[in-house]
């Protein structure tokens, strides 16, 4: 059975006024249990809209969310079993900070859920450790860690929940690279522990391309593709046409097998690059 | 969240809009007072008039005067209805020791015309001028007080960013509503206590990220010389028209009707 399943998916803002825009239209897909899966688009193309409305933080204005086969808003008041069930990590989540102790903080999402003290704390102290926060900081305040160590906390505050589909917007955005380099190997880690379903929003190409296994794109509200990453990125003239690129080394090599290199066409990252044409080079005896 | 209406400006183009806003401010408020100086119904329907014509030529859809006539009903309501019971005089009706008065019922329709009266002629004045024309306008007013050292221009600065930070902090609060409910907070349900608990994840952070946009807005302008009100000049300098004279003639003309029909005609009871 499919994780996420969502059926003509419609929202509306503003209706009935001058503003009426239609944020996300006619949307259909299902994510099967386990899938890593890159949720891209253009600004404005209706992304945030969709992954609010799969935790039912944005009621569909028609259409259906079912996770494991439930309609979320079946019971519009027991909402919030969705919302642990479905755990979101807002863009710049480390302005949601409020608690006096980044223990204190990541324990919110649990305490919540109405769990015990020892399991809190084991969820906790598991969060701290997926996201590589050290414990020494836990019991500092949150405003006094540094911008990454922040970043890590808030995430870490939605993974206590443990959640079955965790949906992260844009976690590197502010990062510097080592820190995007390490935040991103780490929730790959924590997909592969756990095996659990990840929908990465992100605007970097590259990111997607390096952790997701498939690609949605999003375009003017609608979902314009969605299958491999591979065949997502494979179609760079109808992504460019979205406003969207492919990775800037799937261009590089592109432009080398246009000059007649013998490289495979589905290169996404620099590391299978590199090991590529070295292996070309070998075979030539250039190296 | 987003729905508030906060006297918000209205984009349109009516005689209304390019009037200018020092003129506007100034005859809200002798227009305030005259509201208050009507003695008789003969100069309550005049001011009545006035309202209605500066609500129907500042082309603002009625909808949005009745939204905000909607947040003061109660109000009216319960001070019409408190004043029913204050009158001196003979008894319309008598039940047991509650008495209704021909005054208590003057009474009573008075205030509530005067209160929706200041209502719509004020909303109309914000529905009708940008927020930061207002403050330009007010600058321009309060001028003559910088005899008395008042910052006038540091005044109308610390208006015009408060005006412009109201919409970024409802934004910012609904973000950090949604982010706390996707950890589970639970903001809907439970008693006043627990309701009022409940905002304490989202107050601390709208604290904390307002002290630091307050920051960042201040390095900003200090980035681009900002010094205060000191030698500054300005890019649109406000001039009175051919229009602006008129509408104060117009005013002049319903304070001469409203004086000659509270001498001339009939008091009524009070």
């Amino acid at each position: 059975m499919s994780n996420i399943k969502v059926e003509n998916l419609c929202c509306t803002y503003g209706i009935k006024t001058p503003f009426e825009r239609h944020a996300v239209s006619d949307v259909s897909f299902e994510i099967n249990k386990g899938d890593f899966v890159g949720l891209i688009g253009h600004t404005g193309s209706g992304k945030s809209t969709l992954v609010q409305m799969l935790n039912g933080l944005i009621k569909p204005t028609s259409g259906k969310v079912y996770i494991d086969g439930i309609d979320i808003w079946e019971k519009p008041k027991e909402i919030r079993k969705f919302r642990f069930k479905v755990g979101l990590v807002f863009q710049y989540p480390e302005y949601q900070l409020f608690e006096e102790t980044v223990y204190k903080d990541i324990a919110f999402g649990p305490s919540n859920m109405g769990l015990s003290e020892e399991e809190i704390k084991e969820r906790v102290l598991r969060a701290a450790k997926f996201v590589g926060l050290d414990y020494k900081l836990l019991n500092k305040s949150p405003f006094d860690l540094s911008g990454g160590e922040k970043r890590r906390a808030a995430i870490a505050g939605v993974i206590a929940m443990d959640p079955d589909v965790l949906i992260l917007d844009e976690p590197t955005a502010g990062l510097d690279p080592v820190g995007r380099n390490v935040l991103l190997s780490q929730i790959s880690q924590y997909q592969k522990a756990k095996n659990n379903t990840i929908i990465l929003v992100s605007h970097s190409m590259e990111d997607v391309a390096r952790v997701t296994k498939k690609v949605m794109v999003m375009n003017k509200g609608k979902l314009a593709m969605f299958g491999d990453t591979k065949s997502v990125f494979s179609k760079s003239e109808e992504l460019s046409s979205m406003g969207l690129r492919v990775p800037q080394i799937t261009k590089v090599i592109k432009a080398l097998r246009d000059k007649g290199v013998n490289l495979p066409d589905d290169i996404l990252t620099v590391d299978r690059a590199v090991a590529e044409i070295t292996e070309l080079l070998k075979k030539e005896g250039k190296l | 969240m987003r729905d508030i209406a906060f006297g918000q400006f209205y984009p349109a183009k009516s005689l209304l809009h390019r009037l200018d806003p020092r003129a506007k401010i100034l005859l809200l408020i002798v227009f305030i007072v005259l509201v208050f100086c009507t003695a008789n119904y003969y100069s309550l329907l005049l001011v009545i008039l006035g309202v209605f014509s500066v609500v129907l030529f500042s082309k603002v859809p009625l909808r949005l005067y009745f939204n905000s006539l909607k947040m003061i009903i109660v109000i009216v309501l319960i001070t019409s209805f408190l004043n029913l019971f204050y009158g001196t005089g003979e008894p319309v009706i008598s039940w047991g020791f509650i008495k209704i008065t021909l005054e208590g019922i003057n009474n009573a329709i008075f205030v509530s015309v005067r209160i929706l009266s200041l209502i719509l002629i004020s909303s109309a004045l914000t529905f009708t001028t940008s927020p930061t024309d207002l403050t330009d306008a007010l600058e321009r007013l309060m001028k003559p007080l910088t005899v008395f050292k008042v910052k006038v221009h540091e005044i109308a600065m610390m208006m015009t960013i408060a005006l412009r930070f109201v919409p970024l902090l409802l934004e910012e609060t609904d973000k950090i509503m949604s982010a706390q409910k996707a950890r589970g907070a639970d903001m809907e349900s439970g008693n006043l206590i627990q309701r009022i608990k409940a905002l304490v994840p989202v107050l601390i952070p709208l604290f904390v990220s307002a002290f630091r946009r307050a920051y960042e807005l201040a390095v900003a302008m200090e980035c681009r010389c900002y010094q205060g009100g000191e030698g500054r000049t300005r890019m649109k300098s406000l001039h009175l028209h051919t229009r602006d004279y008129l509408s104060i003639l117009v005013v002049i003309i319903l304070i001469v009707g409203v004086v000659l029909c509270n001498v001339l005609l009939p008091q009524a009871v009070r």
